[in-house]
Parts: structure tokens; C-alpha cells; sequence
């Protein structure tokens, strides 16, 4: 056993690890963080991702399935659980997920949000190219990645303290009832617009 | 009380509320479950593709620490029985045995041999050392046309056959159309072509899962399923609980995708695991395990012979076709297949058609549902040899696809498969994708490119699909020999204050029911979209249903929903025209209240009829105080969503890169309930069908071991592999349900794989390439180019 400290989601543990013990495994099933998921075992789809502050104390995005507890001792962890702000107010880009419909049946989110925040960090305004290079290490196998990449960069735009998105709802003409064919408009502006 | 809507929610793309939970971390996986005493399961799976298992030694493993139990398949004897297959698709198909626990003989690598159950998961896995296991190597066969002929080696050798069956749809004989070797004898052209699809792995993001909690009295499954309620009846069947106490739960479950479509052997070994220690179980697989074990797609061989008239006209068409069962039939292994029966002759009016298949059993792992299921498959294979019959004859590829669709005033049309599609309009969707995409703009810069002998070629891919989806009539599917049917279930609770409780026999993995389902009751009850919630996924609640898969949860599902909603309006209607002492028959419902006709200040919501039936003071003589119903709707046909999908490749002829630059699709997916959840997925759709033409492939090496057995060899793409897809849609309403909709998830998947397969061999007809075998890897294209130089 090892014996380590850190802090996860502004609470500090301090705890006795086997050391082979993963990260994620430590966050799951010793502190009860299971809002982080393992989707791998080759720390391909970045499910896992958490942020983890380096010895700058700088937080840094970091698979837990590719990071050992005892390497966390006396970091500062943050996973999507500690995202939100105290009153829960949503993070910019756990908000921008679910306006431009970035998730689906959601088991890669927690690792894509947390990657995204830190792409932002690293490029605070970022183009469709970077975000979709930046989160190459984290696979979606619903969405196709447009809408995330379209909320990535929204939530870059928030961050940066930049004017509120529209909300995406609109409604749709020809949408109702039996009528003959139809054009219907677009709901949701193309990605053209949402790099704007 | 209840908010007076302004517009309609159908229509509106309203943000999920399936989302909050999700994206803060408060989800309920099924690894995430933990109960009192529960003990972890590891399984030691085969390393060889097929062998005789001559000895299989747990005691060592025993006696390691945190060890519980441990055991094989032979320690199982009577208790575990065959994992079903529902979809026996001919009355002589070979249907050998599957036991979640191999017995005597493994037929593919994976296959589960032993289990451990320890205290923790990683006692289980480090226990599975010491389990001693001899394995006497027997001959491998894996590829299908080596498994057919004359003296192969025998995955079952007690069935003396590797095939499962052969099945047979011919025009003449079905008295849908003509004869296709009269079509051949008369044609002017004849198009003879091989496509190869090859196996696809679902890959859905979340690994499976499952708990039990033993009875007695209540036995508990959580699974990561597409099925609670298919797989509380045949864990019924299978094991002699009796029905009426399990209870499945599939609580979030992270993509499905066919996948978890599925009675698994880990489910199964885990629900015995759980019966000997008399405590609960958990099982969570691996990604590794997931590849290995957890059912694949495709991997299909398709012969098509086109006949036509040098106008292009087509005049007939015949399908010759093996399909892959893998070692074993799963839940619907032979029918998958069957599905793409229907849908070789497309949106085509071809007067004479022929499909034969044979399932072939081969050492690998079991094929079954994957998105789409048989339609991508006859998609690709009929729009691929459409463009080579354009080739053919010096034809546009999309006029070749003119000439033979159905026009939209022909509807409704019986097709030469005898299907009868209800609504369609090929030519409002195509020419919307023509003009998104520039195609003549586009048409007129290959050329350039080809005169001026750029290295990097344009190609032009065209797709214009239908499926046949929202699964689907029972009648039918009792024709084809399924095991079920295909109605699906609904109710509705009207609650004292108001709100309204939703309880649907679908279940979602990523759908978004919970937001659609409440858009559609808003609408047909009249209250406020925040007003309703939607229960499903545990039998304890959900007591009925069919589940999710084959695009059918509106379809099917959505309208249940709609029935369900008109008989609670229905009493309402006599409650409140108790209340307000006139005849329902003066009542006018609309926007949650019913008012008297020619007195509109007379009026009462339903909330109010709710209030009214939960104190139960003043009801008329015989109605009982409650304002629940429940419906079930069984389709009388399928739905059938179409569209036009155009892609642009450009492709690096000195290193064989394919790059696409545009990607427009226009799907008609009939009325839009949400259009926001349609987008993704038709994103979703594309994207999975991009990855089959030029990306994903499952690969076994010559004894049967999976060389993609992770993600880092199964090259599921990436944000940085994919484009941005530009969508949009028409919209004919479907005349087959009171909706109008249609389904929507496989579509994507359906169009997109011929529609860039075809733009990458497009680029390339000047280097004499007429096709490339997916998935399109650099590799093969580049291969392709230096073979076809003369």
C-alpha cells in the first residue's frame, strides 16, 4: 500500500492505494467519482479524461486510465463532477454541450468536455481544424463530431468572455401537420456560421 | 395551472433534457452500480480459434486470495442452456448450440472457457493465472468460400455442414415481377460485380456490463442492453426463473448501435455466477473483451448481376450472397441478411429481381445487428454497380438513377421485393442535394483536373437511398419467421397536479426519447413540455415493450404514444363534461382544455379532469378515478425514409490519401418531431458510414486471432478524420401513422458508405480503377492505381 494525498473536486483525500491502483480506478471505486468512465484499455478514447495539476500547479488534461494514484499525490484532480461552479451553475463548456446537442448517449462527454476545456486553455480561440486535431485523443461514436466541435468553439468564445451565443432553438417551417412536400429550414446554423 | 402553448412542440428543436445529468458526471452506468456484498467476475476467454479443450483446472485459482468461486462450463452441466437465436430464417437451418460457457470445444477466439468471482475486480483478473487450461488445436476455417467447398474443416463437426442455410426471394415465384434469367437473356448490358463488405465491430463508447442481485423472490439484471425487455424473457426461457420475477434494468447505457441488440454469454455467466454464491454479481468487460467477444457486423461477399437497356433502363437484377455468421447464431444473426432481401432494388423500379443467401459458419466471432443490419449493405452493393452501369454506357450516374426511380406521383408503389412504400419524393431531395452541392460546378472542375492530369483527383459520389426501417409489422416479421413481433407500448398517467408520467417499452441509449416523447405528449395533451416525464428501461416500470433498434422508436413506439395520449383525452372528455353538466359530444379540446362549444368561458383543463378523477367527489356513474391509459401499436407496414447524399473526394493519386471535400445530405425522414436530435443523428449516421468506406475493418490473421482486437488497431475515426457534413432535409410526411414521421437512425449510415466509396472510384476511372475494396485506406488506393496501369 501507498499512502497519498490529493485533491479531487476541491475536496482533500488522503488515502492507502495497492500501487498499481489507475487513477480512474481510485477516483470510481475508492472515492465514488464514477461521473468518470473507462472506455478503453489502450488510452485511445480519452473517456477518462480528467484535469490534473502538473508541478506548476498548472491543471492539465490527463487520461486516469494511463496515470498511476500514486503519480497524483499531492495534485489537485478535477473531473467533470467538480466542473460546475458552487452554486452549480454550469461550466461554459458543459453549457455549450448541451445547446449545440454535442452529446448523445453521453459516455465519452465527461472525457470530451474536460479534454476541450483543456484545448481552450492552450488555444483560447481555436478553429474547427484545432479543435478537431486538439481532441483527437477522445473517440464519440454518436454525434460525428460536428456539434462538438461547433460547441467547443462556442464555449471558447464564452470563455473568453465574448458576447452569448443564441440559443440554437428555432422553429421549423413545414414542421406540422400533413402538408406536401416541403423544404424546412434549417434548425441550426451551419458550422460556417458557428466559427464565426 | 398547465402553460398555454404558443406553438406546437413538434417541430421544435428543443435542447435535451436528457443532457444535465450527463454533463455533470450524475449518471448510472452499470459499472457504476454497487450493492451490499456485490463480488466481481473476470473470464478467462479462449486464445485459440478452435480446439478441443482436453482439461480445464480451477482449484489453483481458488486458493488465491479474495477468491469466492470458480468455474467452467462442465461445472455448469444442465444449468446453463443455448443462447437463443429468434430468427430461425428457414425451417432447415442448421442452428447449433451456444453455450455461454464452452463445453468440450472452443470455435473462436474469445469464446468464454472459465470464470473467476472474487471480492475485487482485480483479484478476479489476476486469479484467471491460475487457471490451467490444454486446448488440442483443431483446424481453423474463416473464410467463406474455403468454408463451403468439398472436404473443409467443420466449425460444428457434428453438423457435418458450415452452412446455415439458404434463402430465397425470386419475383417470379413471389408473383412481384418477372424472371431475372429472362431479363438476362433479352438484356443489351450486363453488369457483373463483387463487393466485399467487410466485418465491422459496433464499438459503442460504453464497455458492456451487467449485475445481478439473485433471488430468492425478485431476480435483478442491470445490463448495458438495447433489450430489458427482450432479455427478461429469454433469461426466463433460459433458466427457468419464472418471468414474473426478473426484473432487467437498463439503466444509462452508452451507445448501442445493433450491438448490445443482443442475449450475451456474459450475461448469462454472470446471472450463474451470481445463482451459485447467492450474492451479487458484477461483470465489466474490457475494451479488449468488447472486440473479441461482444457480436461484429457486415462481413458479407455480394455477386450482383445487373441487366438493362442501352437507354438504362434496368431490367433486372440478381443478388448472389454470403453472409458470415461467425461461429455461432446470435439473437438475429440469419436475419440480418434478410433484411437487405428487400432493399437491392432501392428506390428502382426493376421489373424482375432474384436474392439468394447462404449464412456460413467460420472460427470467428458471431456477426448480428449492426446499424442498419442488411440495408447498408444492399445500398451499397445496388448504388455502387448503378454507377458502374452509368460507366457502362457513357452515362451521368445520377440520370442513369432518373430513369429508374419511382416518380413521386407513383406513390403509393408495390416494389419487385413486394413492399409496399408508402411516400416518397426522390426528385424534390435530389434535386435539393444537386443544388447545395454545385454539382455541374463541381462536374465541370473534375474535368479540369482530369485534362490538366492533376495528381490530385476530384471524385463525385452519388447515393440515393430508402430503407425500410420503424420494425415493424408483426404480421410480416411472423412471415419471416422472427420470434416475435413488432408492436410497441405506451401509457400515460395523469397525475393530481397535473404532470404527466410517460412510460414507453423503447429504450434509448442516445436517442433522446426522453426529450421527444415529452415534445409529443405536450402537443397531443396539451401541456407544458416541462410538465412530462418519460420512464423506461426497467421492467418494473416499462412492464412491456419491444426496445430500441431498427430505427423504430418513433415510428413504432411514437405513435403508441399518440394512442395512449387519445384515450386519456377520450375520458377526460366524459369527466369534464360531467363537470361542466353538457355532452361531450359539446366539447372542443385544444391546448389542454376542453371548452363548450358556443360558450368558450365554460371550460376545463385536463389538469383540472385530473384533479377532479384523484379526489374522485363528483365522476359520473361507472367511470373510475383515474385518468391512465395504455396502448400498444402494431404497424401495418414499415417506414421507408429516403434521401439524396452527395460527396466530393479528392484523391492524392501518388499516395493514395482521400480527402473529402464536401459532403451534403437532404433526408427525407417524413415530419420532424425534433430537428436538432435529427441532425445528430444524421451526423452520427454519415460519420459510421465515412468509417466503413474508409476506415474501420475487423482483421483476423490466418489462425483466427483478431489483429484489431483495441482501438489502437481498430481504427475507429476521430474528430481530425472526419468533415463537417452539411445536411438538410425535405419533408414528405410518411401516410402509414398518424405522425407522419419516419425513422431517422440508420439513415445516415445506409446512404453514406456508397456515396464515398463511389466518389473515390469516381476520382479515379481515368487510371482504368472501377473499384477499391473497402475501407479505402491509403494503402488500397494507391495499390489500386498501380494495378490498374496498364
Amino acid at each position: 500500500m501507498a499512502r497519498i494525498s490529493v485533491t479531487v473536486d476541491g475536496v482533500a483525500y488522503a488515502d492507502d492505494v495497492p500501487p498499481r491502483t489507475l487513477l480512474v480506478h481510485y477516483l470510481r471505486d475508492q472515492l465514488g467519482k464514477v461521473g468518470t468512465v473507462v472506455g478503453c484499455d489502450t488510452s485511445n478514447c480519452g473517456a477518462c479524461t480528467v484535469l490534473m495539476t502538473d508541478p506548476q500547479g498548472e491543471p492539465r488534461a490527463v487520461k486516469s486510465c494511463s496515470v498511476l494514484a500514486v503519480q497524483a499525490d499531492g495534485a489537485a484532480v478535477t473531473t467533470v463532477e467538480g466542473l460546475a461552479g458552487p452554486d452549480g451553475q454550469l461550466h461554459p463548456m458543459q453549457r455549450a454541450f448541451h445547446e449545440r446537442h454535442a452529446l448523445q448517449c453521453g459516455f465519452c462527454t465527461p472525457g470530451m468536455i474536460m479534454a476541450a476545456v483543456d484545448l481552450v486553455r492552450e488555444v483560447p480561440e481555436p478553429t474547427p481544424e484545432q479543435v478537431r486535431k486538439g481532441l483527437e485523443g477522445n473517440l464519440c461514436r454518436c454525434t460525428g463530431y460536428q456539434n462538438i466541435v461547433r460547441a467547443v468553439i462556442d464555449a471558447a468564445g464564452q470563455m473568453r468572455g465574448g458576447a452569448a451565443v443564441p440559443p440554437p432553438e428555432a422553429a421549423v417551417a413545414g414542421g406540422n401537420g400533413p402538408a406536401p412536400a416541403q423544404p424546412a429550414t434549417q434548425p441550426v446554423p451551419v458550422a460556417a456560421e458557428a466559427a464565426s | 395551472m398547465t402553460a398555454t402553448l404558443s406553438q406546437p412542440e413538434v417541430g421544435r428543436a428543443r435542447l435535451r433534457k436528457e443532457d444535465v445529468r450527463l454533463i455533470t458526471g450524475r449518471t448510472q452506468w452499470t459499472d457504476n452500480i454497487a450493492l451490499p456484498g456485490m463480488l466481481h467476475l473476470a473470464i478467462l476467454r479462449s486464445p485459440v480459434a478452435h480446439a478441443r479443450i482436453s482439461r480445464v483446472e480451477v482449484t489453483e485459482a481458488l486458493s488465491r486470495p479474495n477468491v469466492v468461486a470458480a468455474f467452467t462450463g462442465a461445472d455448469l452441466g444442465e444449468r446453463q442452456a443455448s443462447l437463443p437465436c429468434a430468427w430461425p430464417v428457414t425451417e432447415d437451418m442448421v442452428h447449433p448450440d451456444h453455450l455461454p460457457l464452452a463445453v468440450g470445444e472452443v470455435r473462436h477466439v474469445g469464446e468464454p472457457v472459465a470464470v473467476v468471482v472474487a471480492r475485487d475486480a482485480a483479484s478476479a483478473v489476476d486469479a484467471l493465472e491460475a487457471i490451467d487450461v490444454e486446448y488440442e488445436p483443431l483446424p481453423v476455417v474463416l473464410d467463406m468460400e474455403e468454408a463451403l467447398a468439398e472436404g473443409a474443416p467443420l466449425v460444428h463437426a457434428d453438423k457435418g455442414t458450415n452452412k446455415s442455410f439458404t434463402w430465397v426471394f425470386d419475383s417470379a415465384e413471389a408473383g412481384t415481377g418477372g424472371a431475372v434469367a429472362d431479363a438476362q437473356a433479352q438484356a443489351e448490358v450486363v453488369v457483373r460485380r463483387r463487393y466485399v463488405q467487410q466485418r465491422l465491430i459496433p464499438a459503442f463508447m460504453e464497455p458492456r456490463s451487467v449485475v445481478v442481485n439473485p433471488g430468492p423472490g425478485e431476480w435483478t439484471m442491470w445490463s448495458a442492453t438495447q433489450i430489458p425487455h427482450i432479455l427478461r424473457l429469454m433469461l426466463a426461457l433460459l433458466t427457468g426463473v419464472p418471468e414474473h420475477q426478473i426484473r432487467v434494468i437498463a439503466p444509462d447505457v452508452g451507445g448501442g448501435f445493433g450491438g448490445k441488440l443482443q442475449v450475451t454469454p456474459e450475461e448469462m455467466i454472470t446471472f450463474f455466477a451470481a445463482e451459485r454464491v447467492g450474492r451479487p454479481v458484477k461483470y465489466t468487460e474490457t475494451r479488449s473483451d468488447t472486440m473479441v467477444s461482444a457480436h461484429h457486423g457486415r462481413d458479407m461477399i455480394q455477386d450482383l448481376t445487373l441487366s438493362a437497356r442501352r437507354d438504362g433502363t434496368v431490367t433486372g437484377l440478381d443478388v448472389k450472397l454470403l453472409s458470415n455468421m461467425g461461429a455461432y447464431l446470435g439473437l438475429v444473426t440469419p436475419g440480418v441478411p434478410i433484411l437487405g432481401a428487400f432493399m437491392y432494388n432501392a428506390i428502382y423500379k426493376f421489373p424482375a429481381y432474384r436474392f439468394e443467401c447462404s449464412g456460413v459458419f467460420t472460427n470467428t466471432t458471431r456477426t448480428d445487428a449492426y446499424r442498419g443490419a442488411g440495408r447498408p449493405e444492399a445500398t451499397y452493393a445496388i448504388e455502387r454497380v448503378m454507377d458502374e452501369l452509368a460507366v457502362e454506357l457513357g452515362l451521368d450516374p445520377m440520370e442513369v438513377r432518373r430513369r429508374n426511380w419511382i416518380r413521386h406521383e407513383e406513390f403509393p408503389f408495390t416494389t419487385v421485393a413486394g413492399l409496399v412504400y408508402d411516400s416518397g419524393n426522390y426528385e424534390a431531395a435530389t434535386d435539393k442535394a444537386m443544388s447545395l452541392f454545385g454539382y455541374d460546378e463541381l462536374r465541370a472542375e473534375q474535368a479540369a483536373r482530369r485534362s490538366s492530369g492533376d495528381p490530385v483527383q476530384l471524385g463525385i459520389g452519388i447515393s440515393t437511398y430508402t430503407e425500410m426501417c420503424g420494425l415493424a409489422p408483426s404480421r410480416v416479421l411472423g412471415a419471416l419467421r422472427y420470434g416475435a413481433g413488432g408492436w410497441e407500448s405506451a401509457s400515460i398517467r395523469m397525475l393530481p397536479t397535473g404532470k404527466v408520467e410517460v412510460i414507453t417499452g423503447t429504450s434509448p441509449h442516445g436517442q433522446g426519447h426522453l426529450t421527444a416523447w415529452s415534445q409529443i405528449v405536450a402537443d397531443q395533451l396539451g401541456v407544458a413540455f416541462e410538465d412530462v416525464e418519460v420512464r423506461f428501461g426497467d421492467t418494473r416500470v416499462s412492464h412491456k415493450g419491444l426496445d430500441t433498434y431498427g430505427s423504430r422508436s418513433l415510428a413504432v413506439g411514437g405513435i403508441a404514444l399518440v394512442q395512449a395520449c387519445d384515450k386519456v383525452v377520450a375520458k377526460a372528455r366524459t369527466v369534464a363534461a360531467h363537470l361542466l353538466e353538457c355532452s361531450p359530444d359539446d366539447l372542443e379540446f385544444s391546448a389542454g382544455t376542453f371548452r363548450v362549444r358556443g360558450t368558450p368561458e365554460a371550460a376545463k383543463s385536463i389538469a383540472d379532469c385530473a384533479l377532479a378523477v384523484f379526489a374522485a367527489h363528483n365522476l359520473p356513474d361507472g367511470v373510475e378515478p383515474t385518468l391512465d391509459s395504455d396502448a400498444t401499436f402494431d404497424p401495418q407496414t414499415f417506414s421507408f425514409p429516403h434521401g439524396t447524399h452527395l460527396c466530393a473526394t479528392e484523391v492524392d493519386t501518388e499516395t493514395g490519401t482521400v480527402n473529402i471535400r464536401r459532403y451534403v445530405c437532404v433526408d427525407d425522414v417524413g415530419r420532424v418531431v425534433n430537428p436538432l436530435i435529427v441532425e445528430g443523428q444524421v451526423h452520427g449516421g454519415v460519420a459510421q458510414g465515412i468509417a466503413q468506406a474508409l476506415f474501420e475493418e475487423a482483421v483476423y490473421d490466418a489462425d483466427g486471432n483478431l489483429l484489431t482486437g483495441s482501438f489502437v488497431d481498430y481504427t475507429l475515426p476521430s474528430a481530425a478524420d472526419l468533415p463537417d457534413i452539411e445536411t438538410d432535409r425535405t419533408e414528405t410526411p410518411a401516410t402509414s401513422n398518424p405522425l407522419g414521421v419516419k425513422g431517422v437512425g440508420e439513415a445516415g449510415t445506409i446512404a453514406a458508405t456508397p456515396a464515398v466509396v463511389n466518389a473515390v472510384v469516381d476520382a479515379l476511372r481515368p487510371y482504368g480503377v472501377n473499384d477499391i475494396r473497402m475501407p479505402c485506406t491509403p494503402e488500397r488506393v494507391w495499390r489500386a492505381i498501380q494495378e490498374a496501369r496498364p
